[in-house]
C-alpha cells in the first residue's frame, strides 16, 4: 500500500479552491470542546513492517471469544454459524453494494430480502417487516420516531429493563428532535410499574423482553394499558433466538417489534455491522421506516419482487420522508436469512431449547456458591448474578483465568449505582467444560 | 355552488360557507395511479396555501395545499380503502375534504373554470 502525503502547497491550493483560510474552517460545525487540542499521541513515522508488528502485538492482548470460555452477551451473542452461511454470502452477486432499485436485474437480492421480511414477520408474529435496519438500537430509536408520527404525540417511556445503550441511542435521537423521553430507573427484578407512567401525552412505551437482565416480561397488560391511553407498545429484543421459545411480541399486543438479529448468521465482529429487525402491524406500514420489498407479478403474470411503498422514502419525499434511513443491512440480513433457512422452524426451536438448557445448567451450578445470588425468577439464555464485591473487578479476575464471565452492569450504566451485578449469557457453544471453568473462575475471583 | 381552481391543481366547490376540496383531473393524470391519500383530521385549522393532505402515486408523493383558510369539517375516509377513486372520479367521489371557510374573500384569488382551462394551455 502506498501512502502519499500532501505537501503544504497542495493543501494551500485546495483550501483556496474551497474558499477556506485555514483547515480549521472545515471543522467549524464541530463544537470546539469536542475537538482535539493536540495531535494524537502516535509515533511520527514507522515502516510498514514495524506497524504490522506493533498492531499484531496489540491484537494478541485480546482474549478471543473463539478460544476462551465465553459468557458475554447483552446484545451481542456468540452462536455457532454454519459454514454454508459464510460461503454463500461471499458470492459476488450478493456481495455487491448495489441498491436493488432496478428489479429487472436484482431479482436474487430482492427475493432474499422478501424471504428475510417473511421470516422476521413470522418470528415476531407481526404483519409486516422491513428489509432490516442498521442494528437493534438504531431500530429502537426509529420505532420511537415512528410511534410519534402515528400518535402525533412526542413522549416516549423507556422501561428500566431496556438495554441502557439502546436507551442512550433513543435519548440522543429524541434530544435532537426535541422529543421527550421518560427513562425509568434500572429494573433488576422486573417489578417496575410502567403502566402508572402512561398518560394522555404518551406516544409509546418501550419494553424489552427478555430484558437486559435476562428477565422475561409479559407485555400483554402493558399493551392494553398503552392502547387505553392511545399510546403504542414497542417491544424490543436483543436476543432473537429467544423468539424460538417464548411468546412473540405480536401475540402480546405489541404495535412495533424491534430488535437485534445478530444472533442468527452474524458473527460478533467487535460489535458490528449488525442487523436490526423491525416489524409492525399492517395499518402502520406507511409510517414504517426503511426499505420494503414486495411480491408482485410481471406483465406476463410471473411472480417477481420489487421495492415497494418507496414514496415514503427520502429519494422521493425528501424532507417529508418517513425516515432518513432508506438503506438496510443487506449482507447481514442475507446471512440471517440463510441461517434461518438452514434452521427451519423446528431447528430454531431446538436451538432455543438448547440455549435455555445451558443457562439452566449454569444457574444450577452457581446457585450454591457463597456470595453469589441469582437475581432472576425467569430467564431465557441470559441471567444476572449479584456478587459480593465489585462486579467489574470480579470479571477482570475471571478473564485472567481465561474465562470471559459476562458483562458487569456498571459498564453499560455507570450511573445506575449497581456495581455488584454481572449479566451472564449462555448459548449453544458453551460446553460442560466451559461451565465448570466459569464456576471455578468465579469462585476464585470473589 | 361555485367552483374555483388553484395553480397547484386543487379545486374547491363552494356551497354556502363550506368548500369541498380535491385535485383536478389534470393533477390525477400527472400523478399516475394513486395508491395512498393521507388526510387531515377533522377540526384541523388550515391556512390558505398550507399543506392540507398528501397524495401518493406509484411514482411520486405530493402535498395537497388548501386553496383557502378554514377548518376541516369532514374528510373522505373512503379514500383510505380505495385511493384509486381519485383517478377515476377526481371531481366527484374522489374529493379529499370539506372545509368551513374562514375568509370567503380568498376565493377571489383563485381561478374560475375558464381561467383554469386557459392556465392549463400554458403548461
Amino acid at each position: 500500500m502506498r501512502y502519499l502525503p500532501l505537501t503544504d502547497v497542495e493543501r494551500g491550493d485546495m483550501l483556496t479552491k474551497v474558499g477556506a483560510v485555514h483547515i480549521d474552517a472545515l471543522f467549524a460545525d464541530i463544537p470546539n470542546d469536542l475537538l482535539l487540542k493536540a495531535p494524537l499521541d502516535l509515533p511520527r513515522r514507522k515502516t510498514e513492517l514495524e506497524v504490522e508488528r506493533a498492531l499484531t502485538k496489540l491484537s494478541n492482548r485480546n482474549i478471543p471469544a473463539s478460544t476462551s470460555s465465553f459468557f458475554v452477551g447483552c446484545g451481542a451473542y456468540k452462536h455457532h454459524i454454519p459454514a454454508t452461511v459464510d460461503h454463500l454470502i461471499q458470492r459476488s452477486e450478493f456481495l455487491t453494494a448495489y441498491t436493488p432499485y432496478q428489479p429487472e436485474i436484482s431479482q436474487g437480492t430482492l427475493q432474499s430480502l422478501f424471504e428475510f421480511q417473511t421470516q422476521v414477520a413470522a418470528l415476531t408474529a407481526m404483519d409486516v417487516a422491513n428489509a432490516s435496519m442498521y442494528d437493534g438500537s438504531t431500530g429502537t430509536a426509529e420505532a420511537v420516531l415512528m410511534a410519534h408520527r402515528i400518535t402525533k404525540r412526542r413522549k416516549a417511556i423507556l422501561s428500566g429493563g431496556l438495554h441502557p445503550q439502546y436507551g442512550d441511542v433513543v435519548r440522543t435521537v429524541s434530544h435532537m428532535a426535541g422529543d421527550a423521553v421518560v427513562s425509568m430507573p434500572a429494573d433488576v427484578h422486573a417489578d417496575e410499574d410502567i403502566i402508572a407512567k402512561i398518560d394522555d401525552a404518551t406516544s409509546c412505551v418501550v419494553v424489552q423482553t427478555p430484558d437486559v437482565f435476562g428477565n422475561l416480561r409479559d407485555l400483554s397488560k402493558i399493551a392494553d394499558a398503552a392502547h387505553a391511553k392511545g399510546a403504542l407498545l414497542i417491544a424490543v429484543f436483543t436476543e432473537v433466538i429467544s423468539l424460538g421459545l417464548i411468546k412473540p411480541p405480536g401475540e402480546m399486543g405489541a404495535d412495533i417489534a424491534v430488535g437485534e438479529g445478530q444472533s442468527i448468521g452474524n458473527a460478533l465482529s467487535f460489535g458490528g455491522p449488525y442487523v436490526g429487525l423491525f416489524a409492525t402491524r399492517a395499518k402502520y406500514v406507511r409510517q414504517m421506516p426503511g426499505r420494503l420489498c414486495g411480491e408482485t407479478v410481471d406483465a406476463d403474470g410471473r411472480r417477481g419482487f420489487v421495492l415497494t411503498l418507496s414514496t415514503r422514502e427520502q429519494h422521493i419525499r425528501r424532507d417529508k420522508a418517513t425516515s432518513n434511513i432508506c438503506t438496510n443491512s443487506g449482507l447481514c440480513c442475507l446471512a440471517f436469512t440463510i441461517h434461518m433457512t438452514l434452521l427451519g422452524q423446528t431447528g430454531l426451536r431446538r436451538l432455543a431449547k438448547l440455549n435455555h438448557a445451558h443457562a439452566v445448567a449454569l444457574a444450577e451450578m452457581v446457585r450454591d456458591i457463597p456470595g453469589v445470588e441469582l437475581v432472576n425468577k425467569t430467564y431465557f439464555n441470559e441471567f444476572t448474578l449479584r456478587v459480593k464485591g465489585n462486579a467489574a473487578t470480579v470479571i477482570e479476575k475471571m478473564a485472567a483465568r481465561d474465562v470471559l464471565g459476562g458483562v458487569p452492569f456498571s459498564r453499560l450504566a455507570p450511573q445506575s449505582g449497581y456495581d455488584d451485578l454481572i449479566i451472564v449469557a449462555n448459548t449453544e457453544v458453551n460446553s460442560d467444560e466451559d461451565r465448570m471453568a466459569f464456576v471455578s473462575a468465579l469462585k476464585g475471583s470473589l | 355552488m361555485t367552483i374555483r381552481y388553484s395553480k397547484d391543481h386543487e379545486y374547491i366547490r363552494v356551497d354556502g360557507d363550506v368548500g369541498t376540496i380535491g385535485i383536478t383531473d389534470y393533477a390525477q393524470n400527472a400523478l399516475g395511479d394513486v395508491v395512498f391519500v393521507e388526510l387531515p383530521s377533522v377540526g384541523k385549522t388550515l391556512a390558505k396555501g398550507g399543506e392540507a393532505a398528501v397524495v401518493e402515486s406509484v411514482k411520486a408523493a405530493s402535498e395537497v395545499f388548501s386553496p383557502v383558510s378554514g377548518t376541516v369539517v369532514e374528510v373522505n375516509s373512503e379514500l383510505e380503502a380505495t385511493p384509486a377513486t381519485v383517478n377515476e372520479d377526481p371531481a366527484g367521489k374522489g374529493w379529499f375534504m370539506k372545509v368551513k371557510l374562514s375568509t370567503p374573500a380568498e376565493l377571489d384569488d383563485l381561478l374560475d373554470e375558464a381561467a383554469y382551462q386557459d392556465f392549463l394551455k400554458t403548461l
